[in-house]
């Protein structure tokens, strides 16, 4: 094993997808077979009907994000990969917390709580109470520090979910897709040229 | 897939008849273009196998014996035919026994279409008998695969199927098609078959660019060097080809999945890449200028140390497929697309040339390792025969003009360095896989593919053992397929590698096998044992002379190795001769 330590920063690939069984376990097995772990995955409608698109989050140098990247794309029912930086997204994840209201009302001021964290109370019932907070990785981790002392019943984080900074959505690529002959709009190898900053194929 | 919806709720624009889906599987096959197909029956996939039944004049089917020996010998009808290769299995164990071939297909690239019957769709995930998540288990080795649970899914699914199997990057794609579908009964529209999928683009586009920058490269290089893959022949572009290295004069050099592209005696053509390639592409890749690589991938076997590969050339890479530049050699211009198209783009900007001091240090490498190595292996003085000698005769009794169908191992190896090829679609091997048992099969299918071509199965002892169950299929359907055994009592190619690198601690490697002669014989299939020089050539020409089948046994040296080879983790400079 190499001592030499290879950065790998977060990197964010977005995924238009045809909505297909199957599909979902086709792009896993890409990072699977190649020993990567996926550390956020989401897959939800997007801008237009019948389309899906992936957020999928991995820790990885950009070389290998680039190959994965063109692995996925050459799925048959994959439209379009994308991947990018932190930097170059808007991005949310939500997590939500259950704590005893009893501890919470004798031992908190649950008021503090939900104003110092951008919290707010899901459900309040006798025996327990559910919080919710939607934010950067810090900041949802940041609320479990603090409830933790206290008994945190339950956890759960969603998967990341992004908003490509300078896209224009996919609409006007989808009416390429759609044509026989697509237009120059989608072309392969631009990124050669392009410094890498945006993936498109 | 909406199309049930729609044929319920749009009208028809065509006419349509009432069939089962089953019915509507095999009218499609044959719209496609199918002639053959490969398959054994079994409880789910019997309505299609009923159907077949009245289909005897328009589907040739063969009953292989056992699933592995039929997608082996689709593959095999693939590559010699150009068409897409057809295989029938059913659920469970037919299914599973596909997954090698499946394999083999997805990495050397070769358009399939599979169909696997699968329990009742209300059964499915119920642990039902012969029922396996068929779909999940070859996600990994098809380019498509797709599960049927309503007939009316069946016609454009099988378009589709063709579609994405033959297009692009061809590969195997499996279409799963549960009990019901293939028995009920709905309104089959005409046949309609796919060109267009929205999200699938199997060519992509050309960039003027960059086909302007490689000819400038190719212009002003000293020392340029082609290396070809089995991507000419995939797209059909040997002339192309041909025409480029022509007019450009630079050597080339091919994979064992490309050769055969242009003859094997072409003053161009400087031999074979990798571990067991020629000395001189291996040891010259190292000191061009300028590698021109075409439908070629670059494969671990072809390249050895990546960090040492070619590091002082400018890569140019042809490639249909935009996954494969950069994957494993950093490429200075990409040509993205079909080489049918983007070769002659090339041609035309290129400068005629001749690079006679250059190409003439090729030949320099070859005279040394004809002495070194090939002048022994082809005209040996030992007693024992060489497994080289058999190949040399065999080309001088064939002209080169037959198809080759090798197995896995070092006969594999000798068979690619040695055989002469005068035709593209010649060469018919397991490259990327490197599955043993893949021969024999292959080889049938490979004579129902090219039924008017002589087709030479050359095997191992060790890799006809692992599929010698289809001589059943070679009696049964009378294929006339030529079988030499080149046996040398050993898994020569582990026991080489387990002499060179691990002191000839020979583990499980010493293999004993049946009598060949006897077991072809009880098949009905003639032939003979041979351990003397003396008797070779006769038994060659017997064999090429019999009207039907032969198997051909060479008893040759034990302890045998290929040479030249580029040791695991070396650089292809350090290739060594011995």
């Amino acid at each position: 094993m190499s001592t030499e330590t290879i950065e790998k920063p977060e990197f964010n690939i977005t995924v238009y997808t045809e909505n297909q069984i199957g599909l979902l376990s086709r792009i896993a097995i890409i990072f699977t077979r190649r020993k990567i772990n996926i550390d956020s995955l989401n897959v939800s409608p997007s801008e237009i009907d019948s389309i899906h698109r992936f957020n999928i989050l991995i820790n990885e140098t950009e070389d290998t994000v680039r190959k994965l990247c063109r692995q996925i794309e050459k799925q048959v029912e994959v439209l379009k990969v994308y991947y990018h930086t932190n930097a170059d997204i808007i991005w949310q994840e939500m997590a939500l917390y259950k704590v005893s209201t009893d501890v919470i009302a004798e031992q908190v001021s649950v008021e503090r709580l939900l104003r110092e964290n951008g919290a707010r109370a899901v459900v309040i019932r006798k025996d327990y109470t559910v919080f919710e907070t939607t934010g950067h990785r810090e900041e949802t981790d940041a609320l479990i520090k603090i409830l933790q002392p206290y008994g945190l019943i339950e956890f759960v984080r969603s998967a990341r979910v992004a908003i490509i900074k300078n896209s224009e959505g996919f609409n006007s690529k989808l009416r390429e897709f759609e044509r026989l002959e697509p237009g120059e709009d989608v072309i392969e190898n631009e990124y050669l040229n392009k410094g890498q900053k945006v993936f498109t194929m | 897939m909406e199309v049930a919806q729609e044929t319920l709720t749009v009208p028809a624009k065509t006419e349509t008849k009432e069939v089962s889906g089953s019915v509507a599987l095999l009218d499609a096959l044959i719209a496609e273009g199918t002639d053959t197909i490969f398959g054994y029956p079994g409880g789910a996939i019997m309505p299609i196998y009923d159907a077949l039944y009245d289909y005897n004049d328009k589907l040739n089917h063969v009953l292989v014996r056992h699933e592995q020996g039929g997608i082996h010998a689709g593959q095999g009808y693939a590559r010699t035919s150009g068409k897409v290769g057809v295989v029938f299995a059913t659920s469970g164990p037919g299914a599973t026994n596909l997954v090698t071939g499946l394999a083999d297909a997805q990495i050397d690239s070769t358009p399939l279409v599979c169909i696997t019957g699968q329990v009742f769709a209300h059964l499915l995930g119920t642990d039902a008998f012969q029922e396996t998540d068929v779909i999940n288990i070859t996600t990994p080795v098809t380019k498509w695969n797709y599960q049927v649970t309503d007939a009316n899914e069946i016609p454009e699914v099988i378009a589709k199927a063709f579609y994405i199997a033959r297009s692009g990057r061809p590969g195997p794609v499996l279409i799963d098609i549960t009990k019901n579908a293939q028995i009920q009964k709905f309104d089959c529209p005409a046949y309609t078959p796919c060109n267009h999928i929205r999200s699938y683009r199997p060519k992509p586009i050309v960039r003027k660019q960059y086909i302007e920058q490689a000819a400038e490269l190719i212009n002003q290089a000293k020392r340029p060097f082609v290396l070809w893959g089995q991507g000419v022949i995939l797209g059909s572009a040997e002339q192309e080809f041909k025409a480029f290295i022509e007019k450009s004069g630079i050597p080339a050099a091919w994979t064992i999945l490309g050769a055969g592209a242009i003859p094997t005696n072409h003053p161009l053509n400087v031999g074979m890449l990798g571990m067991h390639g020629n000395y001189g592409p291996n040891v010259l890749t190292n000191e061009c200028d300028v590698l021109i690589a075409i439908g070629m991938r670059f494969d671990d076997r072809v390249t050895g140390r990546l960090d040492k590969y070619a590091k002082q050339a400018k890569v140019i890479h042809l490639d249909i497929d935009p996954a494969e530049i950069d994957k494993n050699v950093k490429t200075t211009v990409p040509v993205w697309g079909d080489c049918k198209e983007t070769l002659p783009m090339l041609t035309a900007l290129i400068n005629e040339a001749k690079h006679t001091d250059w190409v003439s240090r090729f030949n320099d490498y070859t005279k040394q390792e004809v002495d070194a190595v090939i002048h022994n292996e082809l005209n040996p003085t030992t007693p024992e025969m060489t497994m080289g000698e058999v190949i040399k005769l065999l080309n001088e009794l064939t002209n080169g003009d037959a198809v080759i169908v090798s197995d896995v191992g070092q006969h594999q190896m000798v068979a690619c360095r040695y055989a002469n090829l005068n035709k593209t679609r010649s060469n018919v091997t397991s490259g990327g896989l490197g599955t043993m048992g893949f021969a024999l099969p292959a080889a049938i299918g490979a004579k129902f593919g090219a039924q008017e071509r002589e087709v030479v199965a050359i095997i191992g002892d060790g890799g006809f053992q692992m599929t010698l169950q289809e001589l059943g299929t070679i009696m049964q359907t009378g294929v006339n397929v030529k079988i030499i055994i080149l046996n040398n009592r050993f898994l020569g190619m582990v026991r080489q590698w387990q002499e060179l690198f691990n002191e000839r601690r020979y583990s499980f490697v010493d293999i004993q096998s049946p009598d060949f002669v006897k077991l072809a014989d009880s098949y009905g299939i003639a032939g003979q044992s041979v351990d003397n020089r003396s008797n070779l050539q006769g038994a060659l020409q017997e064999m090429l002379a019999h009207n039907g089948s032969y198997l051909l046994e060479v008893i040759v040296t034990k302890e045998n190795n290929v040479f030249p080879m580029v040791p695991q983790g070396c650089s292809v400079a350090e290739i060594r001769l011995k």
